[in-house]
């Protein structure tokens, strides 16, 4: 029977959630590296047991740690992250210059194909490979350097960058974001990268349709059909039928469009999920009232899925990178908050219960569905 | 402040807890160092027998302590001494630890 096992990323230590398919009662790990942050953890698709994970502090700075047996244990691979060439500036928040200098992997994206090569995002602002599973890492400079750069400016969470999508049918086609410089793709593996952000209103940028400078939170893509991308923004939840090329508007009726996660239903192209926040100044529920959304029809008709759901006095967070989908037949959806809850459906979001209820601030949420 | 002999000595190091974690060691570690026993030949050694640590304590390539980091003797805040300033004899005796620690931060 298949099993499900979840990665929980949180800002105290890793977590690894296991169940069976039916997803009703779960076995809990952790904590992975107690006191740690947290920031995520993946396996890679061609081999689940590989899990990398970016572990960090303030003190020590950043760890990459690799389980090659499932994440029972792990050994610290390379946290080399060295800028190619001279790093030269970004915008800081004033607007001045300032060197571009590492902080921290937000992200890990295992190839599609290869155990060993792995992406990372990281703050500030950038894309890494490595291709000896973990041990060494190398700048894809070509975005950084495409020319935009110097004009990138952090978002109030820093400037990092903190989605990587890769194409299953086109490997040369990688699409990333960052906050707050917006969406980029490169279609010919790397090497060169252009912003894809047309069709973008942000009103909190001087030129709200600027090429680059938009707070991008989010971006998901469904597997089967790559060139259409679903978006969170900053406000606004957006759709693309051309890779990126264009946006178009599909917050339709969610009562808010601010927000942080976005996903997409494992066998419906067309069925997304978001968690709408209320506001960029108050960064929990409308009504206190937790509501994932889904739309069936690719946006702009959501419906509110609240069964297990808190529906009073909730006023946590869910973060860019809390939300995952399952592959089984009745696909599972999961997300973390703030508060420490995880939270999962076994049938599509249409009911809900909480897995734990009192880890610390859940960072990240990632699925792994096992045979 | 006593100058370390050159030779070969044996340097007792406590790391704070996470780093005690990433390195699967228990709170102090003993060190063999060649040389002058200073700061940067205790964290080369460190390093060396713990290469998860490396990165963790000051920056790869400049090797500028991270900031938060702090390294105590004999009741003496070190931290903003020279890394090729010797460190105090008892330390490179093992008489006394060389401690890494993280600074008190946050509220």
């Amino acid at each position: 029977m298949s099993q499900i096992r979840l990665l929980v990323g949180t800002r105290k230590g890793a977590f690894i959630l296991t169940s069976d398919g039916k997803r009703k009662d779960w076995a809990v790990s952790g904590p992975h590296f107690a006191g740690w942050e947290m920031y995520h953890l993946k396996g890679s698709p061609v081999d689940p047991n590989r899990i990398y994970a970016s572990q960090s502090s303030g003190w020590f700075g950043q760890v990459v740690q690799r389980s090659d047996d499932g994440g029972v244990t792990w050994n610290a691979v390379g946290n080399k992250f060295a800028y190619d060439g001279v790093p030269g500036t970004h915008q800081w928040y004033d607007g001045k210059p300032h060197p571009w200098e590492f902080k921290r992997v937000w992200h890990l994206e295992p190839s599609l194909t290869c155990p060993d090569t792995i992406y990372a995002g990281i703050e500030d602002a950038a894309l890494f490979r490595s291709t000896d599973g973990g041990q060494s890492w190398q700048e894809i400079s070509g975005l950084r350097k495409h020319g935009t750069g110097p004009a990138w400016q952090p978002g109030a969470g820093g400037m990092c960058l903190h989605t990587i999508l890769l194409d299953p049918t086109n490997p040369e086609r990688i699409v990333i974001a960052i906050s707050a410089a917006g969406a980029f793709r490169s279609d010919d593996g790397g090497q060169s990268w252009k912003p894809i952000n047309r069709g973008l209103h942000s009103q909190h940028i001087p030129d709200p349709t600027a090429e680059v400078g938009h707070c991008v939170h989010h971006i998901a893509m469904h597997p089967s059909r790559p060139g259409t991308l679903f978006m969170q923004k900053h406000w606004d939840v957006m759709r693309s039928d051309d890779a990126g090329d264009q946006w178009r508007e599909v917050s339709g009726n969610l009562p808010t469009d601010f927000g942080f996660v976005i996903d997409v239903h494992a066998h419906e192209p067309e069925t997304v999920y978001v968690v709408p926040i209320k506001s960029d100044s108050e960064h929990f529920p409308l009504e206190g009232k937790l509501r994932v959304y889904r739309s069936r029809s690719g946006g702009n008709e959501w419906e509110p899925l609240t069964r297990g759901l808190p529906q009073d006095n909730c006023y946590v967070n869910v973060l860019r990178d809390a939300m995952a989908v399952d592959s089984l037949d009745s696909c599972g959806v999961y997300f973390g908050t703030t508060g420490g809850q995880v939270y999962a459906s076994a049938d599509s979001g249409d009911h809900w219960q909480v897995i734990v209820h009192d880890l610390p601030a859940v960072l990240s949420v990632e699925a792994q569905t096992l045979p | 402040m006593s100058s370390a002999t050159v030779g070969r000595a044996t340097v007792r190091v406590e790391l704070p807890a996470h780093l005690c974690l990433l390195a699967g060691v228990r709170h102090e570690v003993q060190l063999p160092v060649e040389g002058a026993v200073t700061q940067r030949s205790v964290l080369d050694a460190l390093e060396a027998a713990y290469p998860m640590l490396q990165g963790t304590l000051r920056d790869h390539t400049t090797q500028v302590r991270r900031p938060f980091i702090r390294f105590f003797a004999c009741e003496q805040d070190l931290s903003h001494l020279s890394p090729d300033d010797a460190l105090p004899e008892s330390v490179a005796r093992g008489a006394e630890p060389f401690l890494v620690v993280g600074a008190v931060a946050g509220g």
